[in-house]
């Protein structure tokens, strides 16, 4: 089954949220319509492995030259050394030959494939397809990147506003801590101005209250907090009723800004609940 | 006679209509119904086409689905709607992620209408691009403890399945109190 949709409606930071959260296997493959390119992103239980995009050499020796351990000829040495040879192969002849540190190949394999998923970041049109279970990365070497520095990165440099505009509609809204952090928080890279809304975060203050105190700007917050909880760091607190009607008991008796509204049972008997369910099942 | 209410609601094409239509014992589904009070609030529109279909129970006891209109221009009518109701099931076209967002909206709104037991049914899961429910909970942010089921709005067993799920929901509800 895969999942499949356009970037319009559905875009990379949420598409990265869903991989993390649901710790997914298998391979994105993204089309932009603006740029006219494609690229894929491989990931192992929630975590990215691999990336590659159209236009953008990811042969090892190109991906070392690109990160300074390599020159150009030398790149041109090696390719015509070991012509074809898969970059697991050749990065074993280069460390084994001692022209090659094991450190190097992680750093630089890391750093194109975050290159890769901030470029995409930019991608605001065009479709996308989750495979499960497919992994394309044979004979490739792979890295293992946590995806909440990646989405809280990735949207600092988001450009685009209005998605923001939809993703947090209502600023009166409290936050809370997720309950099941993928990621401990010290373990996500936060700015400073990200640590100073994260101590405000409490199911009795609204976001506006957390950006007055801190002195944010509305654009300024509503990024932090879109940030925090596609990284899975935050949850919105679901506003309780707005105009509590009169005798609808408890409802209306809920603290605003208090926990997320809590189920009331209906006003009837168990008995007819079980009468109901009793017929349905024999339809 | 007592009668019981459980609201359908979701995004435009989700299969509300096609979920009544298969539990439904009326064969009138969609109804134009005359609104008269309520007609002065959108002073050009009279009437709302709305999905509307009942199971007796047993002699004393009648159950009314009843599907939320798919126009804008109606909102007005789900807080009439959600008055009463047992429960509401909100309805996802699994294979159309540009409707999710609009769900989740359609949710809080019916949630802050009346805070009574609801589920989430992942529709249209016989379609080969059908999102699995799981990814929906998270897609959605759907709460732990609220339920969200599989389903296929053309098959009366699926359906009976969601109605059951929605009703065990509450029963779970009166336990806990
Ligand atoms: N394959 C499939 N099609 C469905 C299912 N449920 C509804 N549909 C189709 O989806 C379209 C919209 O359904 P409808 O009930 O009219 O949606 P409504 O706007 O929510 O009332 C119709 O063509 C239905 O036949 C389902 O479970 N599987
Ligand atoms: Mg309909």
């Amino acid at each position: 089954m895969a999942l499949k949709g356009r970037l319009e409606d559905f875009g990379i930071t949420q598409l990265l949220n869903l991989i993390n959260l649901a710790r997914k296997t298998g391979t994105l493959y993204l089309q932009n319509t603006a740029s006219d390119k494609s690229s894929y992103l491989c990931f192992r239980e929630g975590k990215l492995i691999y990336a590659t995009m159209e236009g953008m050499e990811d042969n090892l020796p190109v991906i070392l030259q690109r990160n300074g351990v390599f020159t150009a000829d030398q790149v041109r040495m090696i390719q015509s050394n070991m012509p074809g040879k898969p970059d697991r192969d050749i990065a074993q002849v280069l460390i084994t030959s001692g022209r090659l540190q094991p450190q190097q190949v992680i750093e630089s394999v890391r750093s194109h494939v975050l290159d890769v998923v901030y470029q995409v970041f930019s991608w605001y049109d065009g479709t996308f397809r989750f495979e499960p279970s497919k992994l394309t990365v044979k004979g490739k070497i792979t890295t293992s990147i946590a995806l909440e520095n990646v989405i809280m990165e990735g949207s600092r440099r988001l450009k685009e506003w209005e998605r923001l505009q939809d993703e947090l509609p209502d600023l009166d809204v409290a936050l809370k801590f997720a309950e099941r952090p993928t990621t401990p928080l010290r373990d996500i890279n936060l700015s400073v101005e990200e640590w100073r809304v994260i101590s405000f975060i409490n199911p009795r203050n609204t976001i506006r209250q957390i950006a007055q105190n801190n002195n944010m700007g509305e654009l300024q917050i509503r990024k932090i907090v879109y940030s925090l909880i596609q990284a899975g760091v935050v949850e919105v607190v679901r506003p309780p009723r707005p105009v509590a009607a009169p005798g609808r008991g408890k409802a209306g008796e809920r603290e605003a800004g208090g926990e997320s509204a809590k189920m009331r049972r209906p006003d009837v008997k168990r008995g007819i609940v079980q009468r109901l369910i009793g017929r349905i099942r024999e339809l | 006679m007592q009668t019981l209410k459980i609201v359908v609601t979701g995004p435009f094409s989700s299969g509300k209509t096609e979920l009544i239509q298969s539990v439904s014992e009326i064969d009138v589904v969609s109804t134009d119904r005359k609104i008269t009070r309520e007609a002065e609030r959108i002073k050009h529109q009279t009437t709302v086409a709305m999905d509307f279909g009942r199971i007796t129970i047993d002699e004393d006891l009648i159950l009314y689905l009843f599907g939320t209109p798919g126009q804008k221009r109606f909102d007005f009518m789900w807080e009439i709607l959600s008055e009463g109701m047992l429960g509401f099931i909100v309805l996802v076209d699994s294979t159309r992620p540009e409707t999710f967002r609009e769900a989740r909206r359609i949710l809080d709104t019916f949630r802050s209408y009346s805070p009574v037991p609801y589920i989430v049914a992942a529709n249209k899961q016989d379609l080969e691009d059908a999102w699995p429910p799981g990814d929906l909970r998270i897609v959605l942010r759907i709460e732990p403890d609220v339920k969200v089921v599989p389903c296929v709005a053309l098959d009366k067993e699926s359906v009976k399945n969601v109605l059951l799920e929605l009703l065990y929901s509450i029963l779970e509800l009166m336990d806990e109190e």
